[in-house]
């Protein structure tokens, strides 16, 4: 249909409003489009500027529901203009705005004014993982009796399936503190920790999910859940971090939901 | 009644999933999660619709399908689309329109409804519902576009007509000549949107009830009622925003008024899709809603009991 559009110049001019439409929606310095006008001779900037306002704040509307803690933190005025800095860089690429914000984390991290505070980006990625977990697809997560069945001669050689929901964001910060003291209602209060946390998001049932990791299960699990058997997923954990405890890595798997199924190794 | 078939046709399926739920004649909301303890606690079952919008339900599984599936058994549901671009040159996205279709499978909607806009250039999504002028050429590439929708949907759709702010240059028919021709060439029924038709009348300096007047109400299946706000144009004048964010202005229920005298008890939605409210001010907003369908059926009654 494209080619026939470009064959025909009366059928373009015909089909050119899109692209006379669009270019003001995001960028206020253009003017308004020549192809358009009000009533009666009336002119059609503040109509016009209707349109800009619905697209652009529709969209950071979109980026403060998908990051309510983000923007706890930075205040609401600082988050709106760096959303809308991300809104006019990266518009989206979806109808489906669940699916907008996947590049925001990687912006947050850039952008100038947040380098005060290098652990944002990591909280934006739990809260984007949070709202992937939500819409994953249902499924049943692995009962504790399945694996105890299992000869201890053959765990080594077990590989899990993950559940759809599973997510893992590695930070260098408090992160998973961060994310939950900010995503509750109650009162922030003063947050001591420094120290490195990952976090496993799940939904086992209808409810999301976010745990802190203990040290080590952050390189085991994805490569557990990256069908890797499990001796060899602990065995690079341990080699990369030397307080890896299996017995809790696995503990907090189980518990989470964060696998459905178990496959022996071939 | 209209003319077409609207519903679906429960005998055609021998699988159903949920309850038939007849439609007809009832007022109905927005559906909003946070209403949903309040809607189950009612538990009046006492009527009414609920609409949704379809790519709210676009993810794989988790608490939206599970709170659809829960409304979906005790209600009929509405399924609106918004994003479909229908009113856009470039090709319809062949992936959103297998999603749609999916939805309409999985939850046997009442109805099934899209704008006559469009939101999608080249691969950017806007997130609005943007005009389009009226024209030969658009006029006949809405028509492809309904026609791939229906035809995947395996079922008529309703057009809603749209809210606008500004006009295009080009165009050289009036929007209820535009969508006459989309009714006759393409079989779709209409979602008349009566906010949308006062926001545009203002917005234009025509008169609503002209505009109503050559609207092929015989052809609608559905009709919207909404909240405007109200801001100003470049000459000072009143220019309505279709901001679905209060309750429905006074002229609205009036024009409402008259549209249901003319053409029956159709069913009706009221949106409320930001600053919402809690649940018994939107159900209260559906109740007045159904007094007004139901009173224009008891007078119908009168009429035709007088006749007699």
């Amino acid at each position: 249909m494209h080619a026939l559009e470009e064959c025909h110049a009366g059928a373009a001019k015909e089909f050119g409003y899109p692209a006379g439409f669009v270019p003001g929606l995001l960028d206020p310095d253009r003017a308004t489009p020549a192809l358009v006008a009000g009533p009666n001779g009336k002119t059609a900037d503040k109509r016009y500027n209707v349109y800009r306002n619905n697209v652009t704040v529709s969209l950071i509307d979109a980026l403060a529901t998908v990051f309510p803690a983000t923007m706890r933190i930075t205040g609401e005025a600082f988050f709106r203009a760096m959303a809308r800095f991300h809104v006019r860089e990266t518009p989206p690429t979806s109808p489906l705005l669940f699916e907008y914000g996947r590049d925001f984390p990687d912006f947050i991290e850039r952008y100038d004014y947040a380098q005060s505070m290098p652990w944002l980006a990591d909280v934006a990625r739990i809260e984007r993982a949070w709202l992937d977990a939500y819409h994953a697809a249902d499924a049943a997560t692995l009962l504790p009796d399945v694996l105890a069945s299992i000869p201890p001669e053959r765990l080594c050689d077990v590989v899990f399936e993950a559940h759809p929901a599973s997510r893992i964001v590695c930070s260098a910060y408090p992160a998973v503190t961060i994310f939950s003291a900010n995503r509750a209602s109650g009162p922030v209060g003063r947050i001591d920790t420094t120290a490195a946390e990952s976090a496993l998001v799940t939904r086992p049932m209808l409810e999301v999910e976010v745990r802190r990791l203990s040290p080590g299960a952050d390189i085991f699990l994805p490569h557990l859940m990256a069908v890797e058997p499990l001796g060899k997923a602990a065995a690079t954990a341990s080699e990369h971090c030397p307080q890896f405890d299996l017995a809790t890595a696995i503990g907090t798997m189980l518990e989470a939901g964060a696998l459905t199924a178990i496959r022996h190794g071939g | 009644m209209p003319k077409f078939a609207t519903h679906a046709d429960p005998a055609a399926s021998g699988t159903l999933r949920f309850p038939a739920h007849p439609i007809d004649g009832l007022a109905g909301t927005s559906f909003k999660h946070q209403h949903l303890p309040s809607i189950l606690a009612d538990d009046g079952r006492d009527g009414g619709f609920f609409e949704v919008h379809a790519e709210n339900y676009m993810g794989a599984g988790g608490p939206p399908h599970a709170a659809l599936t829960r409304i979906r058994e005790d209600y009929p549901v509405s399924l609106h689309g918004v994003c479909m671009s229908i009113g856009g040159p470039q090709p319809l996205d062949k992936v959103h329109l297998g999603r749609f279709a999916g939805l309409v499978e999985r939850y046997e909607p009442a109805l099934v409804s899209e704008h006559l806009a469009w939101s999608t250039h080249n691969t950017t999504y806007y997130n609005d519902l943007l005009p389009l002028p009226y024209t030969e050429a658009t006029l006949r590439r809405v028509i492809e576009h309904i026609d791939e929708v229906q035809e995947v949907i395996h079922r008529p759709l309703l057009l809603e007509n749209p809210s606008t702010y500004l006009l295009f240059k080009d165009s050289t028919m009036s929007e209820t000549a535009f969508i006459r021709e989309i009714v006759q060439r393409t079989g779709c029924g209409l979602l008349l949107d009566v906010n949308n038709v006062f926001v545009s009348a203002t917005n234009h300096g025509f008169s609503a009830l002209d505009y109503l007047s050559d609207f092929p109400l015989e052809h609608v299946g559905e009709i919207h009622l909404a909240g405007h706000a109200e801001q100003e144009d470049d000459e000072g004048d009143l220019l309505l925003i279709d901001s679905h964010d209060g309750p429905v202005a006074d002229a609205v229920w009036k024009l409402f008024d008259i549209v249901i005298g003319r053409c029956g008890r159709i069913p009706t939605l009221i949106e409320w899709d930001s600053a919402i409210p809690d649940w018994p001010v939107l159900k209260g907003e559906a109740q007045a809603a159904q007094a007004i369908l139901d009173r224009h059926a008891v007078l119908r009654q009168e009429r035709i009991h007088a006749r007699a």
